[in-house]
């Protein structure tokens, strides 16, 4: 990467408070806020249907804040699993926030950031802000991409927050179908969103290889088929993704 | 004593089953991610490997549906999100777009089914 000049970035904001509100506003106006909202709603009927409470969702959203891993252990600690149990399946599904953080952090770390500063913009990580990062963070000068990130995470956390309540007073309310069509909000939204983030050859085809080997390998009851989808569908991606890049 | 215990329970089983395994990927990406730039192999296999994951747990919320979700059958939630999916990528990749309609075909046919 070449050092770059103040001017080569096309935004800028005046203080790093600045920079947080405009990335507190950011998720507003996006189709994404739609969906979260759309996907929370559903979340939070789920969490009612499970017989959680109000504040232990909330919280929940806060603290796990990834929709997978909090529809994991909601329907798993809900439908009466072991703790075990329920703890193997969100670790397993938290697997992806690794290499998010790991492919976010070379944008977010500045000159001067310190590990401590990178805690917040990397607890705020999953797809959504992920896709987002790496989307709008380039734009911005390297000192100003840590509080435009916590201000987008915090616009999209309080959304989530809001949504997650609607979806959970709502949930008492709706017949059987409309809260399935709410639970199907999650899947639809992520694939959609997932290959709108898949620019090159490389994502689309651990997308799609993805969706094929994890039904195939839970349908066969073979252990860990998440850690197995995730390292075989993406490995075999990136040898495609590097003979291409060799033999061009 | 024991009703605190009681109420306080679903919290704690909410930070040892939900945000340990979960927040232990983000700060292992944030301690092992030094050092490494955007450009690097491990990172452009990482993000493969993140995809391929979402991908998975997609396929599965689809597939072994949960809730009242899992009272709707397979073919139909198979076909809704093929439809949706279809008009995603018709429609300028409009991730609204896809959703709707995937809802629209899950619901009415689920209502057909109904009826």
């Amino acid at each position: 990467m070449s050092t770059s000049t103040p001017g080569h970035y096309t935004r800028h904001y005046k203080s790093s408070s600045a920079a947080f509100v405009a990335g507190f506003k950011a998720p507003f106006g996006t189709v994404f806020v739609l969906v979260m909202t759309g996907t929370f709603i559903g979340i939070g009927a789920l969490a009612h249907g499970y017989g959680f409470s109000a504040w232990w969702l909330t919280i929940s959203t806060v603290v796990v804040w990834a929709g997978p891993a909090q529809i994991i252990l909601i329907a798993a600690l809900g439908s009466g699993g072991s703790m075990i149990d329920a703890a193997i399946a969100v670790t397993l599904s938290g697997v992806r926030l690794f290499p998010m953080v790991v492919s976010v952090l070379p944008l977010l770390r500045g000159k001067g950031a310190r590990t401590l500063d990178l805690l917040l913009p990397s607890h705020f990580m999953a797809v959504t802000t992920w896709v987002e990062s790496l989307r709008l963070l380039p734009a911005l000068p390297p000192d100003q991409r840590i509080p435009f990130c916590n201000g987008m995470g915090s616009g999209y956390m309080a959304t989530s927050v809001v949504a997650g309540l609607v979806g959970f007073y709502l949930a008492a309310g709706l017949p059987p179908l409309a809260a399935g069509g709410l639970l199907f909000l999650t899947p639809m939204a992520f694939l959609c969103m997932t290959a709108r983030g898949a620019r090159q050859l490389l994502d689309r085809l651990a997308l799609a290889l993805g969706l094929a080997i994890e039904p195939t390998l839970a349908h066969y009851h073979i252990g860990l088929d998440l850690m197995w989808t995730g390292v075989g569908a993406g490995s075999f991606a990136y040898l495609v993704h590097r003979l291409r890049e060799a033999t061009r | 004593m024991n009703s605190a215990l009681n109420e306080l329970w679903p919290y704690l089983v909410l930070v040892l089953v939900g945000f340990l395994p979960n927040e232990v990927w983000r700060v292992l990406g944030l301690v092992l991610a030094r050092g490494l730039n955007e450009g690097s192999e491990i990172v452009v296999w990482s993000r493969a490997v993140a995809t391929a994951i979402l991908a998975g747990v997609i396929a599965k919320l689809i597939v072994f549906a949960s809730g009242d979700l899992a009272n709707i059958p397979l073919s139909l939630r198979v076909g809704a999100a093929v439809c949706g999916f279809a008009a995603f990528l018709a429609v300028k990749r409009s991730v609204f777009v896809g959703v709707a309609v995937g809802e629209v075909v899950l619901l009415a046919g689920g209502f057909w089914l109904m009826h």
